[in-house]
């Protein structure tokens, strides 16, 4: 069974509908499953799940979460799905236990209830239990905002960018702890602008101006990426990117860390890039076949 | 309702918290009712008074010393020159000038008719209005007091008189305390219900909890009660603060019951909590919320009937006050506190009261909702 379906959603804001967030997306997420929302600032993913958690009306289309129809059933959804807000939103002024007590009482449960579920998550805070949730650090917070969301047991979870300004380790050890919940069969939704983070997801889809580019497991998309990629460097980056972007041969070329990565139209023009580097770059010049990410599939699939 | 246990016990921890509300509720009601009503009277008084006195008699001095002596003028001008009175005028060191002419004494004496001249300055209305009203009643008693003397009079006087004699009932001192201070606390009431219950529920959508908040099965109803009973209960511990300190400071004590206070600034509570509920639901963060509740809240205060009687409003004035709940909460408190009015004798400002708090609350409940 399908945790969540979405079926054919539009959302436009603006009194003469001019901004379209999303733009007729369909995918399905089964059950138990990692599933990645993966794209830019402004790409639809807050609106996408403000309208699965029952927040916002969509303008068209059919979504079911868990098998209830969010328009219709939207209060048997509030009962079973956690949602996690990409901004901070508990009460900077209640304590660490105070904010997770008053979430589980609204939910008609106790900590103690569901202690096991968020155990692996509340003991990293619980030493601060009795300080003001306002006065945590961004990690602690995410995790207590991680906890709130899970305290009443959801089947889904929906996490909106949780990892958007956490520090590198607490991102890692944000990805640890949706592993172990997804081993409990809770089904989570997660976005984020991270193309590093796809990796760690089941499946992706990939999104951008409210449309769907592509929705697969994240070998799937790199497995897709067809065309012959290298990596470039030498001591003149920025004259080499403009002097490749004109070269006929090449697809499409963009700076990749301390690499270029270009794209080339076709395998059997390798002995014209080699020519190229040693026409126009000294010694310095690197060039080396390079295996696609994510981050190269998404911009290949912007540009088409 | 075990819910809302939970959602009120959440309120009041965090109105506990937060030193600024604990601040209003408990101060803001001592400075207001401990300074406002020494300063804000509707006696005038210190009006300043320049004589231009071109009689120099025995006469004028009598006037000018029964003037000063009033209590209401201050002399700050005496000269022979209307230019140099009306001088001080345009410098505003004198509100009045008093002119007495040439020959005043003389023709009281030989003509019994004399004429003085008062030039108001009516840049205040108020003060010029009342401090010419002063003046006369000072002039006329003066005229009565030197007939007296000259004349004797038959034992039917001549010419028929009307003398009126007034007695103040209600407040027989005219002590305006007594009128100001009701009004004032009705003032306090009405900003902790709608301002802080504003504030305080657009708060929660400035930071986001609200969103967090609607995603859960907390019902509506249960969300909007738990934000309004803890500042209705905090609004009637203004009102025992405030009716304390009215009894210590000034010596107010009702002559009507407490209950009747209380009974009916529970409803009145309700009424003006729905329409800080209604201002939050329209406001997306605090200052809009601030700006609209000022801006209510100075309408209610000028049409409120308490520094301005609203009888002498225009009748489209009027109207404007009929849906002003502050205008009734003020005639109750003044009626109760001063009259001794009981609860059958506001019982259509009651009716009305509870009318406006099923319709403020009624809008501002249908009006929010848990998703866009």
């Amino acid at each position: 069974m399908n945790a969540v379906i979405v079926e054919n959603i539009i959302k436009t804001y603006g009194k003469k509908k001019e901004v379209t967030a999303l733009n007729d997306i369909s995918f399905d997420v089964s059950q138990g499953e990692l599933f990645g929302i993966i794209g830019p600032d402004g790409a639809g993913k807050t609106s996408l799940f403000r309208i699965l958690t029952t927040l916002l009306l969509a303008d068209s289309g059919k979504a079911m979460v868990d098998g209830y129809d969010v328009v219709k059933d939207y209060k048997a959804i509030r009962k079973r799905v956690g949602y996690m807000p990409g901004r901070f939103s508990l009460y900077p002024d209640l304590s660490v236990e105070e904010n997770l007590n008053f979430f589980a009482t609204i939910f008609n449960t106790s900590i103690k209830e569901n202690y096991d579920l968020i155990k692996h998550i509340y003991v990293q805070i619980e030493p601060f239990k009795d300080r003001k949730a306002g006065k945590l650090s961004g990690g602690m917070k995410q995790k207590l905002a991680l906890s709130c969301a899970l305290i009443h047991r959801p089947s889904v979870l929906f996490l909106d960018e949780p990892t958007t300004g956490v520090d590198a380790v607490s991102r890692k050890e944000f990805w640890e702890m949706l592993k172990t919940l997804k081993e409990q069969g809770i089904t989570i939704l997660v976005s984020t602008p991270y193309m590093d983070e796809a990796g760690l997801c089941d499946r992706v889809a990939l999104i951008q101006n409210g449309k769907i580019l592509s929705i697969n497991t994240p070998r799937g998309i790199v497995d897709s990426f067809s065309k012959p990629l290298w990596a470039v460097k030498s001591s003149r980056m920025l004259p080499l990117l403009k002097e490749l972007l004109q070269e006929d041969f090449v697809e499409d070329a963009y700076p990749f860390g301390e690499f270029h990565h270009v794209v080339m139209k076709d395998q059997s023009d390798e002995p014209l890039l080699r020519q190229f580097i040693e026409d126009h770059n000294n010694d310095s010049a690197v060039l080396q076949a390079a295996r696609p990410d994510i981050e190269d599939c998404f911009i290949a699939l912007m540009k088409n | 309702m075990r819910t809302l246990k939970f959602i009120l016990r959440k309120e009041f921890r965090q109105i506990f918290r937060d030193p600024g509300i604990l601040r209003v509720i408990l101060i803001m009601p001592a400075i207001q009712l401990l300074i406002l009503p020494w300063a804000a009277d509707y006696e005038i008084k210190n009006i300043k008074l320049a004589v231009v006195d071109h009689d120099h008699s025995e006469y004028s001095r009598q006037l000018i010393n029964k003037v000063t002596s009033s209590g209401y003028f201050i002399l700050t001008h005496y000269s022979s020159s209307y230019e140099q009175a009306l001088e001080e005028i345009e410098k505003d060191d004198a509100d009045l000038v008093l002119q007495i002419p040439d020959h005043f004494e003389k023709d009281l004496v030989r003509e019994n008719e004399a004429r003085l001249f008062m030039a108001l300055n009516a840049i205040n209305g108020t003060k010029a209005n009342l401090g010419g009203a002063y003046l006369r009643t000072i002039i006329q008693d003066y005229n009565r007091q030197v007939r007296t003397e000259w004349i004797q009079f038959p034992r039917f006087s001549s010419e028929t008189q009307i003398e009126i004699t007034s007695s103040n009932w209600f407040n027989p001192l005219m002590n305006y305390k007594y009128f100001m201070v009701p009004g004032i606390l009705v003032i306090l009431l009405t900003m902790v219900g709608s301002n802080l219950a504003a504030i305080n529920i657009v708060k929660e959508k400035e930071i986001g909890t609200i969103e967090q908040i609607n995603v859960t099965p907390i019902k509506k109803f249960h969300f909007v009660l738990g934000k309004l009973l803890p500042f209705w209960i905090l609004g009637l511990v203004v009102l025992t603060i405030g009716l304390t300190i009215a009894r210590l400071a000034y010596g107010i004590i009702p002559a009507g019951s407490f209950l009747t206070i209380y009974v009916f600034a529970a409803v009145y509570l309700l009424a003006v909590l729905g329409l800080g509920l209604l201002i939050s639901t329209y406001s997306v963060n605090q200052q809009q919320a601030m700006l609209l509740s000022f801006f209510l809240m100075m309408i209610f205060i000028l049409l409120g009937g308490l520094y301005t009687s609203i009888d002498s409003m225009p009748e489209w004035a009027k109207w404007i006050t009929r849906f002003n709940p502050v205008s009734y909460f003020i005639e109750v408190m003044r009626m109760v506190v001063l009259k001794g009015s009981s609860l059958a004798d506001i019982k259509y400002h009651l009716l009305k009261m509870a009318g406006f708090a099923v319709v403020f609350n009624g809008w501002a409940i249908f009006s929010y909702h848990k998703r866009s």
